[in-house]
């Protein structure tokens, strides 16, 4: 039995349905990163754990336990904001210790769990400042100081890093990941950030419009997308989605790309998915990632099916690690991603290589991966 | 941050800054003006209040008192005749005191209490319920009069019968109380109003953060809320203080004879008890001791005034 269970959620606000069902499940010592645009529920979803906001129907169940009527203080949960909420009219210790105090906790007490938690977080010296007296990323410790110091059950991130700058989101990424390995805690985390998703989950829900449209580890997400949305919204650069048909002669397959002016390219695909062949002579979406389109001396060495064709290449972006060149199929930009020192110039025919075992199709119909 | 910009952008059109110069002496002329026009009655109440008859009655209204004394004010405090009892407005001043005090207080603290609930407990017709309110704001004294003389009527009665009962009347009935009572219902629409819109910009998050801590609605309230409405707070206390202190109608029309008589009723009868000559010094040092403590209220209050107590609450 999973840690955290949740069953046929649904969230209504008047007429509007918020969340419409859903399942999801995080063992003990998950990270479970909820992700999507805004507006697609993922914040609402977290405060209906937390039991800041009531549910419609479903059930949440932490370790076993309905928490359906509960009242957030009795959850065993601890959350962070995405503002960090600290009380303003406390200091750093006031707020870390606001929480226990209001459970009775004596005071001897009290302080032995503020210095612990100061110790791990390294934020002894701010103890007697008030908020407004401490820095972005201080703030961000003390909100997760008020969190550790419950010992909680579930600990929920609503947003956390989305206001500090970019330098800064990056190290505190970093110091929450090696949180969760030292400590072992069960974390609902919530991002609009994939590459947050990414590097810290060990479970993705990718949200759109209160529905769940994939869950799953972080590789299943980025390498077999479960359709369009996913696809698009995982990944950066995003995965190239372009118009092609499906053509070929008797058993075998291959993917014929529309070019500006020129000849259409004609891609073999040797391991092609068992549900292409029903898509022969009609469009599909061709997926293929920026890494896995790129200069044929950079293509992966032991890559099984690699395709090559002459690309006109419109512009070059140089981004230090890596090498991005834009060129034109089926009437859409399309980013292929070389080497960095790669010799290639805007304007000119280049051969591009086609990973074709990482590519994914899509039914333009349904936006539904064809498998 | 504009006047800095000003001078390097005078300094490359000096035709403009002639204008620039004209303007600025018509806006602070005018202004001196009206200051002058308006501190005018203020200056004349004040020395009037430190001259003797003698220099009132032979001398210049707006001169300077040529021997200042403060027996007026003395005699204002504790011997002038209110009505038939000469006994200054020491008594009145306390009694106002003793209505304006209570009054203020709880009608701030249902304020802060009702702007909490229509923020942050958001219940079905909430804007319901604060436009009934704010709507509290816009009813004109004169039209409650008589409605509340009912009430308070039947509310004193009440207060008869609970003496013959059980002994005490628990204060029904009596025009201090009477006064607090009405100025606690009047003054709410307006402490609501400042109490809301200040909670709406209040962050929610700090109230879900207090709740998921285990802060239980009136702990939230006391906790979080109150201590970071300074500003707020001193905003409300200000407006009702002065609004009650100076009130005139309401105090009059319930307890407009007798002990309970409150400070601005007492100045009236100061000044409209004839006892042969108009004594001007003690009446305007009689009014100046009424207009005291709302001018107290400024000093001391505004003190605390001060901005940016949320700096630091939210965001990085």
């Amino acid at each position: 039995m999973a840690f955290l269970e949740i069953d046929g959620l649904r969230k209504r606000f008047g007429q509007v349905e918020i969340l419409k069902g859903i399942n999801l499940e995080l063992e003990k010592g998950g990270f479970l990163v909820l992700v999507g645009p805004s507006g697609c529920g993922k914040s609402t979803l977290l405060n209906t754990i937390a039991g800041l906001e009531t549910i419609t129907s479903g059930e949440i169940r932490i370790d076993g336990r309905a928490v359906n009527d509960l009242h957030p203080s009795k959850r065993d949960i601890a959350m962070v904001f995405q503002s960090y909420a600290l009380y303003p009219n406390m200091t750093v210790a006031g707020n870390i210790s606001f929480g226990m105090e209001m459970r009775g906790v004596p005071a001897d007490e009290r302080q032995k769990a503020i210095d612990k938690v100061a110790k791990v977080l390294q934020i002894g010296h701010l103890l007697n400042r008030k908020p407004s007296q401490l820095s972005g990323g201080q703030r961000q410790r003390v909100a997760m100081g008020r969190a550790l110091v419950r010992d909680p059950k579930l600990f929920l991130f609503d947003e956390p890093l989305s206001n500090l700058d970019a330098k800064l989101r990056v190290d505190m990424r970093i110091e929450i990941k090696r949180l969760h390995a030292t400590t072992g805690t069960t974390i609902v985390y919530v991002t609009h950030d994939q590459i947050e998703a990414m590097t810290l989950a060990t479970k993705i829900a990718v949200m759109r419009d209160g529905e769940v449209q994939q869950f799953g580890t972080p590789a299943e997400i980025y390498n077999n997308p479960a359709n369009v949305f996913v696809a698009d919204f995982m990944g950066s650069p995003a995965m190239n989605l372009i118009p092609a048909t499906i053509g070929g002669n008797g058993g075998d397959l291959a993917v014929v790309l529309d070019r500006e002016a020129r000849q259409p390219i004609s891609l073999p695909m040797a391991n092609a998915p068992a549900g292409l062949s029903a898509f022969k002579g009609k469009p599909v979406i061709f997926g293929v990632r920026p890494e896995a389109l790129t200069d044929p001396e950079g293509a992966e060495r032991n890559a099984s099916h690699i395709a090559t064709a002459d690309c006109h290449i419109e512009v070059v972006e140089p981004a230090g690690s890596d090498t991005f060149a834009v060129t034109n199929l089926g009437g859409k930009g399309v980013v292929a991603r070389l080497r960095a020192d790669a010799n290639i110039q805007p304007g000119t025919n280049t051969p591009l290589a086609f990973n074709l075992t990482k590519a994914v199709f899509f039914d333009p119909a349904t936006e539904s991966r064809i498998r | 941050m504009s006047t800095v910009a000003t001078p390097a952008r005078s300094r490359q059109d000096s035709g403009g800054m002639n204008v620039k110069i004209v303007n600025r002496v018509v806006i602070y002329g005018l202004l001196a003006l009206f200051a002058l026009f308006y501190l005018m009655p203020l200056f004349v109440m004040l020395v009037t209040s430190f001259k003797t008859m003698d220099e009132i009655q032979n001398g210049n209204m707006l001169s300077l008192p040529k021997a200042p004394t403060f027996d007026p004010w003395l005699k204002a405090w504790g011997e002038t005749c209110v009505g038939l009892t000469c006994a200054g407005i020491k008594g009145y001043f306390w009694n106002s005191i003793k209505m304006v005090v209570p009054a203020v207080i709880i009608s701030t603290l249902l304020g802060a209490l009702n702007g909490y609930v229509l923020t942050k407990w958001r219940f079905r017709g909430h804007t319901l319920v604060f436009g009934l309110m704010l709507f509290a704001c816009f009813i004109p004294f004169q039209s409650v009069l008589l409605p509340m003389a009912t009430i308070l009527g039947s509310l004193g009665r009440f207060g008869v019968t609970l003496q013959n009962a059980v002994g005490t009347s628990f204060g029904l009935g009596n025009p201090t109380l009477n006064l607090v009572f009405v100025h606690v219902v009047y003054g709410i629409g307006f402490t609501t109003l400042f109490f809301r819109n200040y909670y709406e910009a209040f962050p929610t998050e700090l109230v879900k953060a207090a709740q998921v801590d285990g802060a239980s609605f009136f702990q939230i309230f006391r906790r979080i809320m109150l201590p970071n409405s300074m500003p707020i707070f001193v905003v409300t206390v200000i407006y009702q203080f002065t609004n009650i202190w100076n009130d005139f109608l309401f105090a009059s029309a319930y307890a407009g004879t007798g002990d309970a008589m409150p400070m601005t009723v007492a100045l009236n009868n100061v000044v409209n008890t004839s006892t042969g000559v108009v004594e001007y010094n003690v009446n305007m040092a009689a009014a100046m001791i009424a207009a005291l403590p709302t001018l107290l209220v400024y000093v001391l209050a505004g003190r605390y005034f001060v901005r940016g107590l949320m700096a630091g609450a939210v965001k990085g």
